[in-house]
Formats: C-alpha cells, structure tokens, sequence
C-alpha cells in the first residue's frame, strides 16, 4: 500500500516547551489578595519614597472604577483578582550590599538553564542583562561600565530609590495609571521592572535587555519598563520572558513606556515565549501588556519589534504617539497561536507632529485551534501635516481550525495625510509542502521554511543573536503543527 | 523489449509490476509494467486523461492517490513503502508540471537545503554556501538561466517557461539517478524547448535514467528517447522506439485505441 507520512493537518502532537521547569526557591511572599494593605506592603518592601506609594494608591482606586475591557477578540474565564499573589520574592540571604556575587546560586542557575548566564565571566558579550525574577529583579550586568557614560541601567526598584527625580519626572508620561484597566492594575501593584536612562548625545554602546522570569505559582508578575532617550541620544533594547508549565492559567499585565527627546532613537525587541498552555489549552500565561513609545521631541524614532509565540491570551498592541515633528514610528510583529492560544495583537500610530512617518508590518500565524488578531489604529491627528503610513498586515494560516482576523482603524483628520493598508491571508498548502517533500525536505522543515519567509521582514528588524533565537523558536512553537 | 537491453545482468532503476492506482476509489492506472535501466531514456506519451501525471503522482509519493495493488522496485527496494522525501534523497527527482510558489523562501536557500539532505543521505559531507555556489553558478550556464532567479522567491512570479527552466535547473543541482519529467514541454516555446532538452541531454548518464512524460511529439525531437511508451485508458498499450513517435504524430492517438479496441 501506498504510505505517505503527510498525515492529516490535524495531527498535533505534543509541543516541547523547554523552559516549563520550577525552580524551587524559598520565597518571601505576600498572602493572596488585592487591597490597600497589600499595596502599603509592596512599597515598604521596596522602601519606597511616600510619592510612589501616594501615585499606587490613586491608581488602585481608579482601577477599583474601571471594567475589564470585553473588546479583544478573546475569550476566557473571569479572572478572580483576589485569588492572585501580588509579590513574591526570593528570601534573600543574609543582609549587606546587593551584588551578583551574594545572588542565590539556584537563581544563577536558573538563569543559565535559559541561556542568560549572569556571571562575570560567562556574561553574553555585548548585552547587559537585567534578570527580573517573580516579584524582583535578582541583578544587572555591565552596571558600572554603563554608569561610565552616564546611562543609568537598574532594576525599577533602584531607581525608585536612587533616582527618584528622574522616575517621578517621567512615570506615567506615557502611560497615565488612568490609561486602561490592565496598566491602572499594574500601576497599583508594579513590583519591580528595569530602568534605563540615556543621557543627552550618548549612544549605548551595547543591548541593553530584561528577562522576565515568572516562577512562583498562582502569582502575578507585574512589572513596568520606562525607557528614556534624551536629545540625541540611542538605545536597543530587548526582553525576552519564559515560566514553568502549569495547569492554572497566571496573569502577567506589565508597562513598558519609551521616551524619546528630540533627534533620539529607541529600538524595542520582545522575544516572548511564555508558557502558552498545552494542547488542551490548560494553563498558560494570561499577557495583558501596555506598551507605548513617545516621540516627544523632533526626529525623534521609536521601533517596536515583537515575536510573540508564548502566552494562552495576548492582550498587547505597542504604539508610539508621534508627537515631534519629522518623528518616525515603527512596528514590526510576528505573532504565532497554536493549540489553543489566543492573541489580539496589533499596534496604534498617533500622528500629531508635521511629516511623521509610521510603518506596520504584522505577520500573524495560525495553527492547530490558534486565534490570531490583528488590531491597528492609524490616527492623523489636524495638526499631523504631511503625515505618511504604511501598513502591512498578513496573515498564515496551517489548518482549517484556526482564525485570523484584522481590525484595522484608520482615523484621518488632515487632508495632507498619505494612509496605505494591504493585507493578505494565505495558507500553507500541501502543494507547497510535497514540492519540498520532492525536494528532499521534512515536513516540518519545510513548514519551518516557509514560515520563517513568510516573517522574514520582521526577522530582519532584530538584533542578531535575537533573529536567531526567533527563528528557532518559531520552529519549536510550531513543531507539529502540520502533518 | 527486454533482450534490447545492451546488458540485460544490469538491475533495472525502476521496476513497476502490474501497478493499480487512483484517487478517491476511481481506478486510473489499471496494470502497469515498465522497467527502467541505467542509462535509457523512456518516453511516455498518451492523450489527456490517460493516466501518465498519475503515474509520476504515485512514483513520487504524493499524498491522495491510493495504490490498489502491484509493484514499484527502486534499486531493488519497495519504493512504495518510503515516504516522498525519502524517496528524493534516494535520487527520485520529479520535474513538476505546475512548478508551485513558495513566497518569501529564498530559491539559492531552498536548492542549497534539498541537496545537503541528499548529501547527508549519500553519506558525503554537506556542500557550504560558497561551494554550493560554485556549483550552482557552473549549473546555470547550462540551462541559461539569469542570476536573478537564484535571489527570487521560490518559481514566485516567474514566467511559465522560467518555471520549468527552473524545474531543468534544480535537476541539474541534484543530479537524480532516474528523473521524471511530467510534460516538461507543455507552455515552451521553441526557443526554451531548446534549452531545457539540452539541460536533459547534458544530464544524462550511464548510471542514471529519465522518464520523460509528454504529450505531443515535438520534445522528443531534442530527447532522443530510447524507448517510447503509449499509455491509454490507465494501461501501456504499445512499445516501441522513436518511429513509433513519429507514427503517432502521424495518426494521432484515436489509431491505436481504436486498433485496441478491435483487438479487444
């Protein structure tokens, strides 16, 4: 008999997440919960200055106003926030300076496990690390050597507490706590998160980059992210996050805010790989995300580059508010959904500047029982002269049971302003694949091929060592998938 | 047809033995026998409908089409029991009639992974990118083909005929031990018909063979075939050399099926 191995598209198997391991660490933890006593004891935890705790409080009783919101193309269970821890820690040992060197070894070596080694001599060269673990943030690499030109790289809690001027001057420019449900939450009870400063004219001479570790079970980790670019200066920026395989669903709802002054440049690249449930769809993180970038000075540039391949809900559209003249934003986003994952994803450019330019370009990919949404805004605002954009939203599909859907908005308010939007939808096709097959190809090897020419635009926007751990990545998240 | 083989000791590539096959349950090849030497070149004509794209369908191992009952030996293995891409790494080449697209997959990229896997099958050590550039620069000029194809998307927006120029091409990169050539012909002009015969004529060799399936004579004016098969209503009906043909173009295909059919 004829034996093809191409099985049905159906035929999912088991999909290898290797980062789904616990590290068992004594923790200090807060009891589960949400009021006003737990936000007091975040902030005397962090020893923080009495405006930090004044600005949770406000924001946790705004958030008591605010609804959930029910517009994503998502769907899920009512989330209890009583049930959720709001800070856990690992006990530290002992008192004294805070240095690598006194970090839990179990810590160290749950980093190296994911490929972030911490140590002096095994550091990956050219990028600084801040290793933000649960509730904290366990260190910073390549501190002193980026403190001598000036740029302030910490984890948020020091810089609450060394800089304050600098976090209270720009917290919540970008996004106010009043902002949306999720960011309202996360400013109430952010626990910690990185800091950076770019000092006016200075380039940062290396990747700068957070790794956002989730251990704890049946804790929130909610961290915040503030950027800032003064004149003429530039940054690259990357953050990678993972967590243990769980049954139970864990909520992530982070900030991150980029500034940038006149003529400064900020690149921002997500490689999110958080557990994104099984095939059943059990467990899985819940990623509800505020990111925005403000272009507040001329030629200012902001670039979002994101692979989202982790978390059973994305909830996630970074944007940038052009508000400088001549100011530049960019997104670039690969967003894959397997099993049972579910993302609405997209960005919003707000032109207010004359000549401000944006580019969307979005690749979402479906597989197994995968939803994958794209949502964009478009604004030219009346003052936005001459404002340009352009937007490119594609969509793979592998299967028959799985989605995409594009909801684009496009909101023009000058007569000046230049908007261009092309999409397409396109599936994998079996004649596609028994080409390759013919050629001497795998199966999965093919599939691997064409996705990754199908993200190629947005692959290229990553730094190096990134694009490449995007590309292996996507060919684990999709292992399976087809045939 | 057998004692005309120059060395009948030799083991045939392709050995097809009273070969059933269809798609969804309706019978198309009913009863095929063709064996394949080293170094011949068989040509297989018939009308539309008569089975031949079948036949390169279930050589190569594409899904859907079900074999009822017979026997396909390669190299004195059960071809039927390997799955398609097992079957390429053994040096089955199958030159597509529709050549598909594969956007966003880089042609240089894709050329340089399909030989490494039959590299690695072969045992031999994989090619890296400045060799297997060497290489597919020395393969170009055979088949004429412009550089910028190579820097393009697999066949995306290439013409028809760069499609099978490119189809000719990737043969010539992977040197397969029996090609099947699935109307080759059909949408070239005179010019590319030229080209891609020479490409064939150039790849073969005393160790390696071709089925050629085509519909109309007119290829086999540049591929001189050593055996020329009719296939007709799912079944080979005549053998012969090239005169038979000729003969066909002579008389069209309505001849034999109607001596057939009094034969009958």
């Amino acid at each position: 008999m004829m034996s093809t191995a191409t099985e049905t598209i159906e035929g999912l198997v088991q999909r290898d997440y290797k980062y789904g391991f616990y590290t068992d660490v004594e923790a200090d933890s807060a009891p589960p919960g949400l009021n006003e006593d737990i936000i007091r004891l975040i902030s005397a935890k962090k020893q923080e200055p009495s405006f930090m705790l004044e600005w949770r409080l406000k924001a946790y009783r705004h958030w008591l106003t605010m609804k959930e919101p029910d517009w994503p193309h998502v769907h899920y269970p009512p989330i209890d926030y009583q049930k959720a821890v709001y800070y856990s820690a690992p006990k530290r040992r002992g008192e004294g300076p805070r240095s690598l060197e006194d970090v839990d070894p179990k810590l160290l070596e749950t980093y190296e496990k994911l490929g972030i080694p911490l140590k002096e001599r095994e550091r990956l060269a050219g990028v600084a690390v801040d290793a933000v673990f649960d509730s904290v943030s366990v260190g910073t690499t390549f501190k002193d050597k980026l403190a001598e030109r000036g740029i302030v790289f910490c984890s948020f809690t020091e810089a609450v507490q060394q800089h304050p001027d600098l976090v209270k001057n720009y917290l919540g420019m970008v996004v106010p706590y009043t902002d949306n449900f999720f960011a309202a939450l996360n400013s109430a009870v952010f626990t910690d998160g990185s800091f950076c400063f770019i000092p006016k004219g200075v380039r940062c001479p290396m990747e700068l980059s957070t790794y956002f570790r989730i251990n704890a079970a049946n804790t929130g980790q909610f961290e915040r992210t503030l950027i800032v670019a003064e004149q003429g200066a530039s940054v690259s920026y990357l953050e990678g996050c993972t967590a243990p395989m769980r049954d139970e669903h864990q909520l992530h709802a982070a900030v991150v805010e980029l500034i940038a002054l006149d003529n400064a440049q900020i690149k921002y690249s997500t490689v999110q790989n958080w557990y994104p449930g099984d095939e059943q769809g059990r467990g899985g993180i819940y990623n509800f995300v505020t990111k925005r970038g403000l272009c507040k000075g001329r030629n200012s540039k902001i670039s979002w580059t994101q692979v989202e391949t982790g978390s059973a809900i994305t909830w996630k559209y970074p944007s940038c508010i052009l508000l400088g003249d001549n100011s530049i934003g960019e997104f670039y986003s690969v967003a894959v959904t397997n099993h049972y994952q579910q993302a609405d994803t997209g960005t919003k450019m707000l032109h207010v500047g004359k000549n401000t330019r944006s580019t969307i370009v979005s690749k979402g990919i479906a597989a197994g029982h995968g939803q994958n949404s794209y949502r964009g805004l478009v604004k030219v605002q009346k003052s936005a002269v001459n404002a340009r954009n352009f937007s490119q939203c594609d969509s793979l599909l592998l299967g028959d049971k799985c989605g995409a859907h594009t909801f684009p908005y496009i909101e023009v308010k000058n007569t000046t302003g230049r908007v261009e939007h092309e999409a397409s939808t396109s599936k994998i096709g079996e004649d596609q694949i028994f080409y390759c097959n013919q050629r001497g190809l795998s199966t999965q090897d093919a599939v691997n091929m064409i996705v990754n020419g199908f993200c190629k635009e947005v692959f290229r926007e990553l730094p190096m060592e990134f694009a490449v751990e995007a590309q292996k990545l996507l060919g684990v998240s999709l292992e399976g998938s087809v045939g | 047809m057998r004692d005309q083989h120059t060395d009948s000791m030799k083991q045939p590539i392709l050995e097809i033995t009273d070969l059933n096959a269809g798609v969804e349950g309706k019978p198309i090849l009913k009863g095929i026998n063709l064996a394949i030497y080293p170094g011949e070149v068989h040509a297989l004509m018939g009308p539309n409908g008569s089975g031949k794209s079948t036949l390169a369908a279930v050589l190569a191992g594409r899904e859907g089409y079900e074999v009822a009952s017979g026997r396909v030996l390669y190299d004195g293995q059960d071809l039927l029991e390997l799955d398609p891409e097992e079957r390429a790494r053994c040096g089955l080449f199958l030159a597509f009639q529709y050549p598909v697209e594969i956007p966003g997959v880089n042609s240089t990229y894709f050329l340089k992974a399909a030989l490494n896997e039959i590299r690695k099958h072969k045992g031999q050590a994989e090619l890296d990118a400045i060799e297997f550039l060497e290489l597919v620069k020395q393969r170009m000029e055979l088949l004429e083909l412009g550089e910028d194809l190579l820097r393009r998307s697999v066949n995306e927006g290439f013409s028809g005929g760069e499609k099978k120029r490119n189809e000719i091409f990737q043969m010539a990169v992977l040197e397969p031990r029996l090609a099947i050539l699935d109307e080759t012909d059909s949408g070239l002009d005179i010019d590319a018909l030229k080209i891609v015969s020479k490409g064939v004529n150039t790849l073969r060799r005393p160790d390696n063979a071709q089925l050629v399936i085509t519909h109309y004579q007119r290829l086999l004016n540049y591929i001189v075939p050593d055996f020329v098969h009719v296939l007709a209503e799912g079944r080979i009906l005549r053998t012969g050399d090239r005169q038979l043909a000729l003969e066909l173009e002579d008389k069209g295909y309505d001849w034999l099926l109607k001596e057939q059919g009094a034969a009958r």
